[in-house]
C-alpha cells in the first residue's frame, strides 16, 4: 500500500499534470500568435485545390476547435479538449479529405520501432560502457572512449544523422540512401532485412548520441558507486572484479538512470524526428517534415499533441518500471 | 606467544596533486608494531589521529593517493611470513577472509542495498571457497545459528534490518570463514549503548571460539576497557604509548594517554572529567618535536624541537614523552 | 582572473576550448570587415571549388563561403547568446523562487517544472515557428528557443540553492543576524556565479542545436545567414548530389567545432568547480 501511495500515486499525478501542461500550452499557442493560421491555411488550401463547399466547412469547424476563434476562450479550450480526448483531429488538408490520425498513423509504427530500439540499445550500451570505464577510469580504453564520446556528445542530432549519411550512403555507399524498406510488407526474410538494413543508419545516428549521454552520466555515477563502502569491502574480501563490476557498480548505476531515461526520452524522440528527416525514413518524423512544407496545421498540431501524451505515458511506464530493480523502493 | 603481524617503521602518506597544488598528510610515521596471536590488541586515539589509515595499511588494503613510503608490514601464518603490502592477486583470495578479514566502520553502507543477505554471503564464500550455492547457504544458515541471528536475515535487503542487525550481520559476513586475524574497525560506534553492549558481545564471541585475534580500532576507550587485552595509543599518526590494557587505564605515563583516561566518566567517584585542550593537529603540516607539544601542559622546551623516541619503560610497556625517557634514564643511573 | 590562469595551465580541455573559441571570436570580428554584404548574391562567380583566392569556394547564388560562414557564426551565436539570456533567466529566477521560498510555492513551481521537462520541445517548436512562418527574424528565433529552454536550468539552480541554503555558512550567517538579500547576494552569489557560466555554456550547446535544426526544416528566418540556412540553402540547391560538398562542409564543419569547443570549456569548469577537486586543490595553510 505505501508503495501505491508513496510511489506509484504521485507519478500517475505528475503524468496527468504532463499531460494537462502540454495540451494547455499547444492550445495557447496559436491563440497567442499574430497570425491568423485558418485564414491563412484556407486561403492556400483553395487557391490550390478544388474542393466542394461541405469538406471546407468541416475543415474550418475542425481549424476552429483546434486553432479556434469561435465562441468564448473557455469554449475553445472545452472544444478542444474534446477533440483531444476523442483523438479526432479532422482532415489533412495536404492530403484532403484524408484524416489526420491516419497519416500520423501511417509513420507511427517506423517511429516507435526506430525509437524504441534505439532507446534500448544507447541505455543499455551507455550504462554498461560508462560503469566499465568508471570502474577502470586508468585503462587506456576507457580513456580513447571518454575522450570520443566527449567530442561526439554535444554534436547536434542533426549535424551527426547527415555526416552519417554522406559517409555511408554517398562516398561510401554501403547502405541505402532513403526509405524503409523494399518490396512489399510480410513476415518475410527478404522484407524483415531490408527493414534492418534501411533502420541501419538511422538508428545509429541516434544511438550514437544517446550513448554518448548516458555514458557520461553513467561513468560519473560508476567512479562514485567505486568508492562506495559495499564496493571497497567487496573488493577487499577479493570478491572477482567481474562480479564487482556487475552485481555492485553496474547494478547500482543502472538505478538513477532509469528515472533518468524517463527525464531524456524526449530528447531522444526529438533526435528521431530529426534522423527519419535526413534519412526520410517513412515515420512520423517524415510526416512532420511533409506537413512543416505543405503548412499542414492540422498535422503539425496533432504530430504534437500525439507526441506530449506518448511521450509523457512511455516516461510514466519507464518509472513505474523503477520498483522491480529497486528493492528499497519494493519492500518499504 | 606468537607474533601473527608485525610492522616496522612503518610510513604512509596520502600525497595528492591538483591544479598544481601538492598536499602531503603524514597519517601513518615511523609506526611499529608486533600483535600476538589469540590476543584482543587495541588502537585508540581521536579521530583523525591515523588509526583508519594505519588499519588500511596492516590489511594492505591501500591505494593512491595513500602511499606506503617507508617500512614493512608481515604477516606470519604458523611457518609462511607474508609481505602485506605486496599481496598479488592470488595472495588476496588466500589470505583475505579466510585468514585475515576486517570488520568495517560505520557498517551502514557495507552491505550492497539491492543484494540479499545471504546473496552476499555467497559472494564473499565462493571467492574463497569452491562451494555451491546450496552449500554456501548451508554454510550461513549454520553460522548464523551459532551466533544467535534470526535466519529470516538472509532473505532481507540490508534496508530492511536495523542498524544493530546490520552490524551483526556484517561481523558474521567478515567472520563466516573462521579468520584467525580479524581487524575490527570503530564496530560500535554508530550503535546506541544497548545495541553497542550485545555487539560486543558477539565479538567477543568470536574472537574466543576459535582463539583469533582481534585488531580492535577505536576512540571509545571504554569498548578497549572491555575488550582489549592491549592498548597503543596512537596520536598525530605517532604511537606515543603501548601497554596491557591494565596499566594504560591504572597507570599511563604518556600525558596524552592520562588525559584520555581522565575524559572517561566514573562511576565510583565524582571528580570532574578533563577534556584535552586544544585540537588535534592537522597532519599536513604536523608540529615540530613532539606533535603534542602544542595541547600538553607539561611540554618542554625540548619537546618543541626534538621528536622523543618510543621507549621502553619496563619490559611491555612503551611511551615516547622526554619526560618519561628522563625519568626512565634517572631510574637506571641512580 | 586566478581560476582562469589555473584552468589555463592545468586543463586540456580548457585550453582545447580556449583556442577553438579565440579562432570563432575572430571569425566573428572578420565578419565586420567583410567584402561584400552578407546577402549579396552573384558578387562572386559561381560554383568555384576552394581556391587561394576563395578558400572555402564559393555559392550556387555566387557568395564567398568563407565571409558568409562568419556571418553564420555571427548570426548563430546572437541567437544563441539571446536564447541563453531569455532562457537563464527565466531558470534562475524560478530556480532562486523555488529554492528560497520553500513549501507550496515549491511544490508547485517544481511539478510544473518536472512537466515541462517531459514534454518533447521540438515538436512545439515546429509548431510555433510554422504558424510564425515568414514573420521568423533572428531576434524571434533566440526568444523561441530561449523560453524552450529554461525547465532544466531551473531544477538545477534549485538544487543547488537548496545545498547552499543548508551548507553552515548559511546558518551562521543568518543568526549573525544578516537579512536574506544579503546573505544571497554575499554568501551565496559567489558560489552560484561559477555554476551559473558552466550552465551558460551548456545553454549555448542546446540552442546552437536548434537553431541548426531548425534552419535546415526551414522555419528560421532563411534571408539571414547563420549555419543552419547555409546547410538549408547547400541542401536546397542540391550541393551533395552535384558534387559541391564543400559549400555544406564549411557550416557542418564549423558547428561541430564550435559546440565541441564551448563542450570542453563546460566540461573544464564543471571538474574545476566539484567539491572534490576544489578540496584538493585548496591552498595549504600553515
Amino acid at each position: 500500500m505505501t508503495l501505491l501511495k508513496e510511489f506509484i500515486l504521485p507519478r500517475l499525478l505528475q503524468w496527468a499534470m504532463v499531460i494537462f501542461v502540454g495540451v494547455t500550452i499547444t492550445f495557447l499557442i496559436p491563440r497567442l500568435s499574430p497570425v491568423n493560421p485558418i485564414d491563412q491555411a484556407l486561403g492556400r488550401l483553395t487557391a490550390f485545390q478544388n474542393v466542394e463547399p461541405e469538406g471546407v466547412l468541416a475543415l474550418r469547424a475542425t481549424l476552429e476547435d483546434l486553432y479556434g476563434l469561435g465562441g468564448s476562450f473557455f469554449d475553445q479550450y472545452i472544444a478542444f479538449w474534446q477533440r483531444v480526448i476523442r483523438g479526432d483531429l479532422g482532415p489533412s488538408f495536404s492530403a484532403f479529405p484524408r484524416p489526420v490520425n491516419e497519416l500520423i498513423g501511417a509513420g507511427l509504427p517506423w517511429t516507435i520501432g526506430l525509437l524504441g530500439s534505439a532507446v534500448v540499445l544507447s541505455w543499455v550500451l551507455g550504462v554498461v560502457l560508462g560503469s566499465l570505464a568508471g570502474y577502470f577510469p586508468h585503462r587506456l580504453w576507457s580513456q580513447v572512449l571518454d575522450k570520443v564520446l566527449i567530442v561526439v556528445y554535444p554534436i547536434p542530432y542533426y549535424i551527426l544523422a547527415f555526416v552519417l549519411l554522406m559517409a555511408f550512403t554517398y562516398y561510401l555507399p554501403i547502405f541505402p540512401l532513403v526509405g524503409g524498406a523494399k518490396g512489399t510488407p510480410g513476415l518475410n526474410w527478404d522484407y524483415i532485412s531490408s527493414v534492418l538494413i534501411h533502420s541501419f543508419l538511422p538508428a545509429v545516428s541516434i544511438i550514437v548520441g544517446a550513448t554518448a549521454f548516458r555514458f557520461i552520466m553513467s561513468k560519473a555515477l560508476a567512479s562514485t558507486e567505486t568508492s562506495s563502502d559495499y564496493v571497497t569491502y567487496a573488493e577487499m574480501a577479493a570478491v572477482p572484479k567481474r562480479k564487482v563490476l556487475f552485481f555492485y557498480v553496474t547494478r547500482n548505476t543502472m538505478l538513477p538512470q532509469i528515472t533518468d531515461l524517463a527525464l531524456s526520452l524526449g530528447a531522444i524522440f526529438e533526435g528521431a524526428l530529426i534522423t527519419e528527416v535526413v534519412f526520410a525514413y517513412p515515420g512520423v518524423g517524415s510526416v512532420l517534415y511533409n506537413s512543416i512544407i505543405s503548412a499542414d496545421y492540422n498535422v503539425i498540431m496533432g504530430i504534437t499533441l500525439l507526441s506530449i501524451v506518448g511521450i509523457a505515458t512511455a516516461s510514466l511506464i519507464v518509472d513505474l518500471s523503477y520498483p522491480l530493480f529497486d528493492p528499497r523502493v519494493r519492500f518499504r | 606467544m606468537t607474533t601473527i603481524i608485525e610492522a616496522k617503521n612503518l610510513k604512509a602518506y596520502y600525497i595528492t596533486q591538483a591544479y598544481g597544488v601538492e598536499r602531503t598528510v603524514q597519517a601513518v610515521d615511523n609506526i611499529s608494531l608486533e600483535i600476538q596471536e589469540g590476543e584482543v590488541f587495541g588502537i585508540a586515539g581521536e579521530s583523525g589521529c591515523g588509526k583508519s589509515t594505519l588499519l588500511k595499511v596492516l590489511l594492505g588494503a591501500f591505494e593512491p593517493p595513500l602511499t606506503v613510503v617507508d617500512g614493512t608490514v608481515e604477516y606470519h601464518f604458523d611457518s609462511e611470513r607474508i609481505n602485506a603490502l605486496a599481496l598479488t592477486d592470488q595472495n588476496l583470495r588466500d589470505i583475505r577472509w579466510s585468514k585475515v578479514s576486517y570488520i568495517p566502520q560505520g557498517s551502514m553502507h557495507v552491505l550492497n542495498p539491492v543484494r540479499r543477505i545471504r546473496d552476499s554471503f555467497y559472494d564473499f564464500i565462493t571467492t574463497h571457497q569452491q562451494v555451491g550455492r546450496r552449500e554456501s547457504l548451508e554454510i550461513t544458515r549454520k553460522y548464523l545459528a551459532d551466533l544467535g541471528l534470526p535466519e529470516s536475515v538472509l532473505a532481507a535487503y540490508p534496508h530492511q534490518l536495523s542498524g544493530g542487525m546490520r552490524q551483526r550481520v556484517t561481523i558474521a559476513l567478515a567472520t563466516i570463514l573462521w579468520p584467525k586475524l580479524i581487524f575490527a574497525d570503530e564496530p560500535t560506534t554508530a550503535l546506541d549503548v544497548v545495541v553497542q553492549r550485545g555487539v560486543i558481545q558477539l565479538l567477543k564471541e568470536v574472537q574466543q571460539r576459535e582463539g583469533s585475534t582481534l585488531v580492535l580500532i577505536t576512540h571509545d576507550m571504554g569498548v578497549h576497557a572491555n575488550l582489549a587485552d592491549r592498548i597503543a595509543v596512537l596520536y598525530a599518526g605517532k604511537i606515543v604509548e603501548e601497554a596491557d590494557t591494565r596499566t594504560i587505564l591504572k597507570n599511563p605515563r604518556h600525558p596524552y594517554t592520562q588525559y584520555l583516561i581522565k575524559s572517561l566518566p566514573h562511576l565510583d567517584e565524582r571528580a570532574e572529567r578533563v577534556s584535552i585542550p586544544g585540537r588535534p593537529p592537522a597532519l599536513d603540516n604536523p608540529p615540530t618535536g613532539c606533535r603534542f607539544h602544542p595541547r600538553c601542559p607539561l611540554a618542554i622546551d625540548k619537546c618543541r624541537t626534538i621528536d622523543p623516541d618510543l621507549i621502553t619503560v619496563r619490559p611491555g610497556h612503551r611511551a615516547a614523552c622526554h619526560l618519561v625517557t628522563e625519568e626512565v634514564i634517572h631510574a637506571t643511573t641512580a | 582572473m586566478t581560476t582562469v590562469r589555473d584552468l589555463f595551465r592545468f586543463s586540456p580541455s580548457f585550453r582545447y576550448g580556449a583556442a577553438i573559441l579565440i579562432v570563432v571570436a575572430v571569425l566573428v570580428i572578420l565578419s565586420f570587415v567583410s567584402p561584400y554584404a552578407p546577402d549579396k548574391r552573384r558578387a562572386v562567380p559561381r560554383n568555384e571549388p576552394p581556391s587561394a583566392e576563395y578558400i572555402m569556394g564559393t555559392t550556387s547564388t555566387g557568395q564567398d563561403v568563407f565571409w558568409m560562414l562568419t556571418f553564420a557564426i555571427r548570426n548563430t551565436l546572437i541567437v544563441a547568446g539571446v536564447a541563453v539570456l531569455i532562457g537563464r533567466s527565466i531558470g534562475v529566477m524560478l530556480g532562486m523562487i523555488s529554492g528560497y521560498l520553500g513549501g507550496t510555492v515549491d511544490r508547485v513551481l517544481s511539478s510544473i517544472v518536472d512537466s515541462v521537462i517531459v514534454i518533447p520541445r521540438l515538436p512545439l517548436v515546429i509548431l510555433i515557428a510554422s504558424i510564425l512562418r515568414g514573420e521568423m527574424t533572428i531576434l524571434t528565433l533566440a526568444i523561441l528557443i530561449g523560453i524552450l529552454d529554461w525547465a532544466y536550468p531551473s531544477k538545477r539552480y534549485r538544487a543547488q540553492i537548496l545545498t547552499l541554503r543548508e551548507r553552515e555558512f548559511t546558518q551562521t550567517a543568518v543568526f549573525a543576524g544578516m537579512n536574506t538579500i544579503k546573505v544571497v547576494v554575499q554568501e551565496h552569489l559567489p558560489f552560484l556565479i561559477p555554476f551559473l557560466l558552466a550552465d551558460v555554456v551548456s545553454g549555448f550547446l542546446f540552442a546552437i542545436g536548434f537553431e541548426v535544426t531548425l534552419s535546415v526544416l526551414g522555419l528560421s528566418d532563411l534571408g539571414s545567414q547563420s549555419i543552419g540556412t547555409m546547410i538549408y540553402w547547400g541542401n536546397y540547391y542540391q550541393a551533395l548530389l552535384t558534387n559541391r560538398t564543400w559549400v555544406l562542409a564549411a557550416p557542418i564543419a564549423s558547428s561541430v567545432i564550435i559546440v565541441v569547443g564551448f563542450y570542453l570549456i563546460s566540461t573544464s569548469l564543471s571538474t574545476y568547480l566539484d567539491p572534490r577537486t576544489r578540496l584538493s586543490r585548496m591552498q595549504v595553510k600553515g
